[in-house]
This record gives structure tokens, C-alpha cells and sequence, in this order.
């Protein structure tokens, strides 16, 4: 079986299928698909576009390191979204009102972020062990949920600064700042290095530790692991703590690195898109890191799109198209390699038995 | 086959476990009105001694039911998909592809148009997620959730294309014709006649009422009438066996001859449908806003928290229904001051419930109850109002609190999720 097959032709069939599919929805609508495409392709090499796009990956890839933190322990942790806007606003309080010497600062606002995602995580983590409720039901409440905590905590009354139309938290002073790199006309986050940092820790614990061998066998099975020694729950407690602690962090390179505050106007859905990066990488820190630099591109670019006069929803539709035919297309190729496989052992053996081997059971 | 003799489950408990045969000889329908009766009278006693009148006015009841129906659906979609072993989470997305499509279909031809719009846009949704699931094996989850993006990618495409030119706005559409709604008019009087003289439980219970039979539109009648078409379809047909047997054990259907995809497909479709109907009655009833972007504002998954409340049962996912939808249109009607005096209820409720657990020697369960029941005594005595910016996620926290204290003794299908495929054990 050749290995490097099953990785990467999935998801380049998946992509090569979404451009098609998105090019029949641009013909319906009238536009030319080379010229969208093009436009598009364009785009990556005007202004801070590469920049914009690689900060953009760096929000993506932690999100999309929470999700997979979850998806190891075989749970679903839709709840990134709710648990990253969690931490963001009260890192972006706690940084706000703290005043600190400068790489201390910065370090206890990592530290409230993740321990603040890692609280909104514990929610659903101690409702799923129990009282068995779904962690899916549970996460999408708390995400809808913290839209108001947030409201409430950014309220003047409480915590909240006016300025101008946009109310946010008290601006963190340089101090917590984590400065970035200037690179053409942009600049990149610093943050970048420690997200860099954090891919390296997941894959150190996923193959190195005996924590993330007892974490991927629970996933695979917890009644092997438990035959084992480990215990179902408190590795579901574990896995969830850790991935909203991961979460906690995405939208720190944003708020240590460009806002300095944190909004009703600041940016949703990275928790969403962390799902998708998460699948299109299959978990793999490098693959999540291709998928979120995916991911990225597309919703830079699709800005230009508007310029010929191209919804730029397109870009939605094809990120959409892109999730559902990339696990489509692992299941199509991991059906044809075991057929392969069949035939072969079907080959190797007497006539008689190739027929049971190559058609399963009957 | 010996179908008869499965067809007829008792209608209380059905997983007719041995333990629970004391308690099945309730039938069903009357546990309903006995739920209907106790919540009537929390929610009536908490109305007289807080005299916030909010809690039963007609008023309330005709928005809860209003913001029931969506939920409801969506409820009955997911219903009809767990059924039959497929986890749908992408119901929000089919619904959102509902409302674009009631808005469209109605625009161009009246609100039946629309209806039947949505009902085919949901049910493609259905399609595409029967498609990844059964026929591919995708991760149930997975589809659902690319389901919804797609939903929401595809719907602001559309309305980018074909509403902005109408209505000017990317995000909306055009105003859209509506049902007509229709009242029982004498008895409609007749309880507002009541309810105005605000004598202590009588006109609690004619508010409430007054709110359900004013001004109903025919969508409203046939989402209602559908809960005990589900039932009687899954639980009372061959057909409806069949379906659920996939959702139990596909492979022993199958050896009995049951052609599982064709069943799981035809379920995906009908659950599409419906959620495609939760969609329209977003924008299609009066008082509703027209299509609107992001306006299904997780309803897909209210409802299937809904359905999970209920235990996988028609009318245990209308009585989940009707909580939820009740803590919406309170919060809608009433504010911050409504939503307290809800509170209120809820320590009502509790203490008959830890009465219950002492009487059944329940302590630990009693003893939490008696904990819930003073914490929640104390947000009520220290507030006069909750805090404006958490009032319109009641809904979402009442979900949560319920499925924490009730989602034990609940019995899922037990295929549900599980991958199948033809031949393979």
C-alpha cells in the first residue's frame, strides 16, 4: 500500500473537485471562472496579501489544533468557537487592567487565555462525564451563549471603553504587546513562532508521550483502553480541557498583535474553520498547517472577486464543497486500497478462497 | 414476517425494559396532559405571586408558539433521521436553505409556493447529507457540520444573486406575501373576556389558551398536526418498522430483507423536508421577519437538543418544543423582569420535584434539587431585572440546564450514528 497515496490524494481531488463545482456555479451566474480564478491567484502578490494571508493561517492552525485535540479522543469540539471568544475577552480585560513588566505581561495574558478556554471547556467536559450529555448539543449552547457574556462583560457598566461607535475592552498597553515582523509591506505576527511552537508540542505529545498514546487509544476504542487501564472519562475531561486551553490562544496573535482590544466587532467563526482545517489536515500538525494556509487564501482573496463583480460567497461555497468531498474522497480511496488489497492477498492464495477474500462476507 | 408483533411498543416507555413495566401502564397521551397540567400550574402559580402577568398572558402564548414551530420541525426532522441511524446536525443548514427557499418561492408565487419551495430545498440538503453519509460513510457529525456551511454558503450566494436586485440588501429579501391566519373567533372572545378579569388560575389558563387559538396560520395547524402523523407513521405502519429497524440494527433488517439505504434515504429526505419547513415557518407566518441573513440563529440545534429532551419521541420532542419555544417568546414578550419571574417557576418546579425524590428515597437527588432550588431563591431575591445583554440566549440556557438535569434515562436508537454498509458486519 502505498502510504503517501492515501495522504495526499484525498485532498487534492477534493480541491480539484470544488474548483470544478464552483466553476459550473460561476458559468450558472455568468461570470468567466479562468478570470475569477485568476483574479484570485492574482491577488496573493498585491500589497500585504501574502502577509495578510499567512497572519490569517496562524489564527487557523491553533483553531485548527484545538479541534484536533478533540478529534483524537474521538470527541467533537464544536465548542472552540464559544471557548476562544471566552479567553479572548478575558485575557483582553485581565491584559487590559494589569500593569506589568514587559515579558511578564504577555506571559500571564497566554496563561489567563488558556486557563479561561480551558473554564468554558469544562462545562461541557464535566456535563458529557456526569451526566452524559452530548459535548455537540452542550458546545453549540455555549457558543451561542457567550455572544451575550461578551455583550455583558464589554458593557460600559462593567468592563467596556467607548470609543467612537465601537465599544471594546481597555487597550493593553505596549508592555503585553507581542512586537511583529516587518515583511514587504505588511507585517507578520510574532505570534507565528509560538504557534509554530505549540504544532511542535501537539505532535511531541501525540507520539512521544505515553499521554498521547493512552489519548489516541481511548479515541480508537475505550473499551481496549480501558481493558488497558485507561479511564474513558478522564481522558474525555483531559482532551477537552486541553483543546479549549489550545483554544484560548487563537485569537491572542489578533489581540497581542494588531487590536490590542477586544469588540462586539472583533472577528467570529475562527472556531468553525478550525473544523474544517482540522479535517482537511487529518490532524496532522503539518497537514493542519497546509489547510489552514488553504483556508486563508481563499477568504483573502476572494476579496478581489468584487472588483468583476463576483460574489465573493463563492469562496463560502467552495470551502463548503471542499470539507464534505475531502472526507468523501479519504473514504473512496481508503474503500479502493482495501479492494487492492483484497485482490492482492485474493491473488497470492487459491482460486477458491480469492472469491470469499475479494468479495467479504456474502 | 412477524411484523405485528413489534408494531405496537407501549406508547409510555419504549424501550419496554422490564424495570419500567410498573410505570407503562400510564399511556402516553395522558403523561403528556399531566405535564401539560403541572407546568400550567407552576407557571400560573409563579404568575400570582410574583404579578408579573407576562408568564400566562395570550400574548406570550401566541409567540411561544410562533418560535415553537421552527423548533419543532427541526425536532421532527431529526426525529425521522435518528430513526432511522443517521445523526443530522446539518439541520440548520437545511433550514437556512428553507428560508432563502420560502422567501424565493413566495415572492414569485404565494406563501403555498414558498412552502413547497422550502420543502424541496430542505429536502436537498437531506439528499446531500443521505449522500455523504449512507452512501459514502462520512462521519455523520462531519457531513452535518459541511452541511451547514454549505447551506449558509450557498443561501447568501443566492441571495447576493437573485434578492439584492429586488430588495437592494444582499442580507434580506424583498417583502414576502405570508400565510393567512385564522382565529376561532367566539372562543377567542370568549378567553380574552376572561383573561382580562384576572381571576387567580381560570385566567392564567384562558390566556394561555386565548394565545394558542388566535389568529393561527395553516402552517402552524399542519407542523402541529405532524407530530401525531410521525408517530402514527413510525409506530403504527410497516413501513414506519422498517425505517426504525434501521436505526436499531441495520444488519438484522437487512437480513430480513429490508433495503436499509432506500429506508435511510427516504428518512434523510423527509427530515430535510421538515427542517426546510422549520425555515419557512421563519419567514412565511405573520410577525416573522422575511428572509433575513442568519436569522435561523442556531434553531436547527435548539431543536434537536429538543429532540433529544424527548427522548427520540414525538411527544416528548413537542413537550421539549414547546419548553423552549415558551422561554423564547417569554424573554421576546415579557424582558428581563418575565425571565426572573421564570426562576420563580423553576424553584416551584423544582420543590415538587425534590417532594417527589424523598418520597421515592431519592436523597442524593432530593439533596441537589433543595440546592438548585436555594441558589436559583437567591438570584430571584437579590435581582429585580437580569442583565439586558444575556435575556435573548434564555432559550439556549434553559437547554442547557434541562438536558444537565434530564438526559439520563434517555435511550437513543441504538445503530444511531454507526456506520453501515451492504455485507459488511
Amino acid at each position: 500500500m502505498t502510504s503517501w497515496r492515501t495522504k495526499l490524494l484525498p485532498p487534492l481531488l477534493a480541491i480539484v473537485f470544488a474548483v470544478l463545482l464552483s466553476a459550473i456555479a460561476l458559468i450558472i451566474s455568468g461570470a468567466d471562472p479562468l478570470e475569477a480564478y485568476g483574479t484570485m491567484i492574482g491577488q496573493m502578490f498585491k500589497g500585504s496579501t501574502a502577509v495578510d494571508t499567512a497572519n490569517l493561517a496562524t489564527v487557523y492552525y491553533l483553531s485548527g489544533l484545538a479541534v484536533a485535540i478533540g478529534f483524537q479522543m474521538n470527541l467533537f469540539n464544536i465548542g472552540v468557537e464559544g471557548q476562544y471568544r471566552f479567553a479572548a475577552v478575558v485575557a483582553a480585560i485581565a491584559g487590559g487592567a494589569l500593569q506589568l513588566p514587559p515579558v511578564i505581561h504577555t506571559l500571564v495574558i497566554l496563561i489567563v487565555a488558556v486557563v479561561a478556554g480551558a473554564a468554558y471547556a469544562a462545562i461541557p467536559a464535566i456535563l458529557k462525564v456526569t451526566r452524559g450529555v452530548s459535548e455537540v448539543i452542550a458546545t453549540i449552547m455555549l457558543n451561542s451563549i457567550v455572544g451575550g457574556i461578551i455583550a455583558f462583560l464589554i458593557n460600559a457598566d462593567q468592563f467596556g471603553v467607548q470609543r467612537g461607535n465601537n465599544i471594546g475592552t481597555r487597550e493593553i498597553a505596549s508592555s503585553g504587546r507581542i512586537p511583529g515582523i516587518p515583511l514587504g509591506s505588511g507585517t507578520l505576527f510574532g505570534f507565528v513562532v509560538i504557534a509554530a511552537l505549540v504544532g511542535g508540542a501537539y505532535w511531541f505529545m501525540l507520539n512521544r508521550t505515553r499521554f498521547g498514546f493512552e489519548l489516541k487509544a481511548s479515541g480508537e476504542s475505550t473499551t481496549a483502553a480501558a481493558a488497558g487501564g485507561v479511564s474513558a472519562k478522564k481522558m474525555t475531561l483531559i482532551a477537552m480541557l486541553l483543546s479549549g486551553g489550545v483554544a484560548g490562544l487563537v485569537a491572542m496573535p489578533e489581540l497581542l498583535g494588531r487590536d490590542y482590544t477586544y469588540g462586539i466587532t472583533s472577528t467570529q467563526m475562527y472556531g468553525f474553520t478550525g473544523i474544517a482545517v482540522a479535517l482537511l489536515g487529518r490532524n496532522h500538525p503539518g497537514g493542519i498547517a497546509l489547510g489552514a494556509l488553504l483556508w486563508a487564501f481563499l477568504d483573502t482573496s476572494a476579496v478581489s472577486l468584487e472588483q468583476i463583480n463576483v460574489s465573493k460567497e463563492i469562496a463560502t461555497i467552495m470551502q463548503g464543497i471542499i470539507v464534505l468531498s475531502v472526507v468523501v474522497a479519504y473514504e473512496v480511496v481508503r474503500r479502493a486500497d482495501l479492494a487492492a488489497e483484497q485482490r492482492r492477498v485474493g491473488r497470492a492464495l487459491s482460486g477458491k478462497s480469492a472469491s470469499v477474500a475479494g468479495g467479504g462476507a456474502v | 414476517m412477524a411484523v405485528t408483533d413489534f408494531s405496537r411498543p407501549d406508547a409510555g416507555s419504549p424501550g419496554a425494559m422490564p424495570v419500567h413495566r410498573k410505570r407503562s401502564k400510564i399511556p402516553g397521551w395522558l403523561r403528556g396532559v399531566i405535564w401539560a397540567v403541572i407546568a400550567i400550574a407552576v407557571v400560573s402559580t409563579a404568575s400570582y405571586s410574583t404579578g408579573v402577568s407576562a408568564l400566562t398572558s395570550s400574548n406570550t402564548a401566541s409567540t411561544a408558539l410562533r418560535l415553537a414551530l421552527p423548533i419543532l420541525l427541526c425536532a421532527l426532522g431529526g426525529l425521522w433521521a435518528e430513526r432511522a441511524g443517521v445523526v443530522n446536525i446539518g439541520l440548520e443548514g437545511m433550514m437556512i436553505l428553507g428560508t432563502w427557499g420560502a422567501a424565493w418561492g413566495s415572492y414569485y408565487g404565494g406563501a403555498w409556493v414558498g412552502l413547497v419551495a422550502a420543502l424541496v430545498f430542505g429536502a436537498l440538503g437531506g439528499l446531500l447529507h443521505a449522500v455523504a453519509t449512507v452512501t459514502f460513510n462520512v462521519n455523520h457529525i462531519v457531513s452535518g457540520v459541511a452541511i451547514n456551511l454549505l447551506g449558509l454558503g450557498v443561501t447568501k450566494y443566492l441571495a447576493n444573486l437573485i434578492f439584492e436586485p429586488l430588495s437592494g440588501n444582499p442580507r434580506q429579501s424583498p417583502v414576502v406575501p405570508k400565510f393567512d391566519t385564522y382565529s376561532a373567533s367566539g372562543l377567542s372572545d370568549w378567553l380574552g373576556d376572561l383573561e382580562k378579569e384576572q381571576r387567580v388560575g381560570i385566567s392564567d389558563v384562558a390566556g394561555i389558551l386565548r394565545g394558542l387559538v388566535t389568529e393561527v396560520a395553516p402552517l402552524t395547524m399542519i407542523a402541529i398536526i405532524l407530530v401525531p402523523v410521525s408517530f402514527w407513521v413510525l409506530w403504527r405502519t410497516r413501513f414506519g418498522l422498517r425505517l426504525r429497524s434501521c436505526g436499531e440494527n441495520p444488519v438484522a433488517a437487512e437480513s430480513l430483507g429490508v433495503n436499509v439505504y432506500r429506508h435511510k434515504y427516504i428518512a434523510m429526505l423527509i427530515s430535510g423536508a421538515l427542517a426546510g419547513m422549520g425555515g419557512a415557518s421563519l419567514v412565511l407566518l405573520r410577525g416573522g421577519a422575511d428572509y433575513l441573513e442568519n436569522q435561523t440563529n442556531g434553531r436547527g440545534y435548539i431543536g434537536l437538543a429538543a429532540m433529544i429532551f424527548g427522548n427520540w419521541r414525538p411527544g416528548g420532542l413537542l413537550g421539549g418544543a414547546a419548553l423552549f419555544g415558551y422561554a423564547d417568546g417569554l424573554q421576546l414578550a415579557g424582558g428581563g423582569e418575565a425571565v426572573l419571574a421564570l426562576l420563580y417557576g423553576a424553584v416551584i418546579l423544582l420543590a415538587v420535584i425534590v417532594v417527589v425524590q424523598l418520597f421515592r428515597k431519592q436523597w442524593i437527588a432530593a439533596g441537589l434539587g433543595v440546592v438548585g432550588a436555594g441558589v436559583l431563591y437567591l438570584i430571584y431575591w437579590s435581582n429585580d431585572t437580569l442583565p439586558s445583554d444575556l435575556i435573548p440566549y434564555t432559550a439556549h440556557f434553559v437547554t442547557l440546564i434541562v438536558l444537565a438535569v434530564a438526559s439520563q434515562r434517555l435511550r437513543p436508537p441504538k445503530a444511531d450514528g454507526q456506520p453501515y454498509r451492504r455485507g459488511e458486519d
